[in-house]
């Protein structure tokens, strides 16, 4: 990226101040490096954001920003309702609240080293995951629409996993105000038999062991333990989600041109909060982010399965569920003024600091865990949010590392097999069934993500507590 | 200047991937557009079963090319279909189209990656300086 045109604030802030027709300045969150390594398209796609009416404070781009569909991966932007503001499709993007969870095992790395490969082919043999893999579990059209209203409390109550799992579920596991009848018919068709399925590309399952204590006490309090082992989740809302987006993407720019806006970019088109084209999409959303908490549950519920059978004494108490492709509306000050603003969080992660009411109590003085994916083959984070992260960028952090490489660049550097045994050298094992899928998500094609987490660290959007690093990663 | 191409390409978008197709008519060129869709999901010979057609009408050429693949898309993720062929005709901004394909089992050396929907990332339509036709978009995966 050209720094020439960013004011620079500190060493990981930067500013693209209003010019034209832009509402608000663009803010970068990044040191000097992860700036010049990043894409043009990441500025030219936040300033297109900061143009969006009711748009509040600026358009944020995170550490582990990259060229997106509208707004930038990694971005994060804050709309009033009552200023005009809009909702965006693209700014959510097809998988609706894709994100993370983390369940703690209890179990140390030795004991799952004695079992390792069992652990992985179980878990592979377990866990639909690829092209074509459904899941066990058929919804009905009344079984569709109580998911949609129910999320993950949905899926407990079906038998898939605990009420304790809730509390350590964003929004207590269910999203309100969802509204089935909002969502087509063909969202719901793509849903019917996918429940309780990772997907492909960078979604996965993997086995990890607690490498690094950065920060002591906030690690006793998550449960993070030296050298035991946790189970980390990353999928999303599936084929619903993905249709969700498409209709309403679809919707919102013929709506948009219809009303006379210029658009840079189709992507970005939106609809104003308070239209109904708003509010069918907002409740549409909603019902999206109940599938993906729904479809966590249920793959945890199944990951829990295999470890009852290979480790009956163990038990996988979940230590957080955050999702990264999200709108909800949140109070926020704003010039001394307390604000009901519609944040999208585009490829970021919701980060609430130490003492936030909506944490519950045994995470509350810590703060929020923020889950960071990395690749396959390095490592992955757990954060927590700080005091000052709602005053960065709406109490948001990073999701993951980035791609460095393009998939086709991937698939042109490396063979599976390459990959496969480059990461057993390093005693991780890998369960794919897509050999190209394996190339194309190599860990080389990502960017170190331990960069990417020392510049939010140091950007004060959360805080570093733990490094993970795989043993066994499962793919689709 | 040689015969105007039939064929289709990737091209590079940071996280996903973009697809390209050419042809001597638009309409061609939405064809390989679906060739280039369908290599991405994977590339193993499906069952043959009776084409299945596919009306579509759009404001359009890029919301019609966007949401073809997007249909294209629908009814093979929810049958567990590959189409191995699809023909396309265009009047004005409507579509019809027969896509040939059926039932299919992927092994990890013929799966792709699953797409999630085609986007207006880098959408176009458009006719080219030697007469043919490019039709584009990023597809989400």
């Amino acid at each position: 990226m050209d720094r020439s045109r960013l004011h620079q604030i500190s060493d990981v802030e930067w500013e693209l101040p209003p010019t034209g027709d832009m509402n608000v300045p663009v803010v970068l969150y990044a040191d000097a490096p992860l700036l010049d390594a990043m894409d043009d398209e990441v500025l030219a796609q936040a300033a297109n954001v900061a143009r969006l009416p009711g748009i509040v404070r600026a358009s944020f781009a995170l550490p582990d920003a990259h060229w997106g569909y509208g707004f930038p991966i990694g971005g994060v932007a804050a709309f009033d309702a009552e200023m005009g503001g809009v909702i965006s499709a693209g700014g959510v993007g097809f998988d609706i609240s894709c994100g993370v969870r983390t369940l703690l095992t209890g179990l140390t790395k030795a004991e799952i080293l004695q079992r390792q490969a069992e652990l992985a082919d179980a878990l592979a043999a377990a866990i639909p995951a690829g092209l074509g893999q459904h899941g066990a579990l058929v919804l009905d059209d009344d079984g569709l629409d109580a998911m949609l209203e129910g999320g993950a409390a949905w899926a407990v109550a079906e038998g898939y996993g605990e009420p304790s799992d809730l509390p350590r579920i964003e929004h207590g596991g269910r999203a309100a105000g969802a509204d089935p009848a909002c969502v087509s018919a063909k969202a719901k068709q793509r849903q019917r038999r996918e429940m309780g399925t990772l997907g492909s590309g960078n979604h996965y399952l993997e086995v990890q062991e607690v490498a690094d204590v950065l920060d002591a006490a906030a690690a006793e309090g998550f449960g993070l333990v030296p050298g035991e082992v946790v189970v980390t989740i990353h999928c999303g809302s599936r084929g619903l989600g993905h249709q969700i987006g498409t209709d309403f993407l679809r919707l919102m720019t013929l709506e948009a041109e219809a009303a006379g806006w210029r658009l840079p970019d189709r992507e970005l088109a939106a609809a104003r909060i308070n239209s109904p084209l708003g509010q069918r999409y907002l409740v549409a959303m909603r019902a999206g982010i109940n599938c993906a908490l729904a479809n966590r549950q249920i793959v945890a519920h199944l990951a829990r399965g295999v470890f009852a059978d290979l480790f009956p004494a163990a038990r996988l108490p979940l230590l957080f569920d955050v999702s990264h492709n999200t709108c909800h509306a949140e109070l926020h000050d704003v010039e001394d003024a307390r604000r009901m603003l519609f944040v999208h969080r585009k490829g970021a992660t919701r980060a609430l600091g130490p003492g936030h009411p909506d944490l519950c109590e045994e995470l509350r003085a810590h703060g929020q865990p923020v889950l960071i994916g990395g690749s396959m083959g390095t490592e992955s984070w757990v954060l927590a949010g700080t005091a000052a992260s709602a005053a960065k960028a709406f109490g948001s952090a990073v999701h993951g590392a980035g791609r460095s490489l393009s998939r086709r660049q991937a698939v042109k550097r490396w063979t599976s097999r390459e990959v496969v045994d480059a990461l057993a050298a390093r005693g991780i094992l890998v369960r794919c069934r897509s050999w190209r899928g394996i190339v194309e998500e190599a860990p080389g094609a990502y960017k170190d993500v331990r960069v990417v987490v020392d510049a939010a660290h140091r950007a004060g959007l959360a805080r570093k507590v733990a490094r993970l690093r795989p043993l066994v990663c499962i793919k689709g | 200047m040689g015969e105007p191409r039939t064929a289709w390409e990737r091209f590079e978008h940071g996280a996903d991937i973009g697809i390209r197709g050419f042809g001597r008519t638009k309409a061609e060129a939405f064809e390989q557009a679906a060739n280039a869709l369908v290599a991405v999901i994977g590339e193993a010979q499906p069952a043959s079963e009776p084409p299945l057609l596919i009306t579509l009408e759009a404001p359009d050429d890029t919301l019609l090319l966007v949401d073809f693949l997007n249909e294209l898309l629908f009814e093979m993720t929810t049958r567990g279909w590959l189409f191995h062929r699809v023909h396309v005709t265009l009047d004005g901004h409507r579509l019809h189209a027969s896509a040939h394909g059926g039932p299919v089992r992927f092994t990890p050396e013929t799966a792709g990656v699953e797409v999630k929907g085609a986007t207006y990332t880098a959408s176009a339509v458009s006719q080219r300086a030697d007469g043919s036709w490019l039709a584009q978009c990023v597809v989400d995966v």
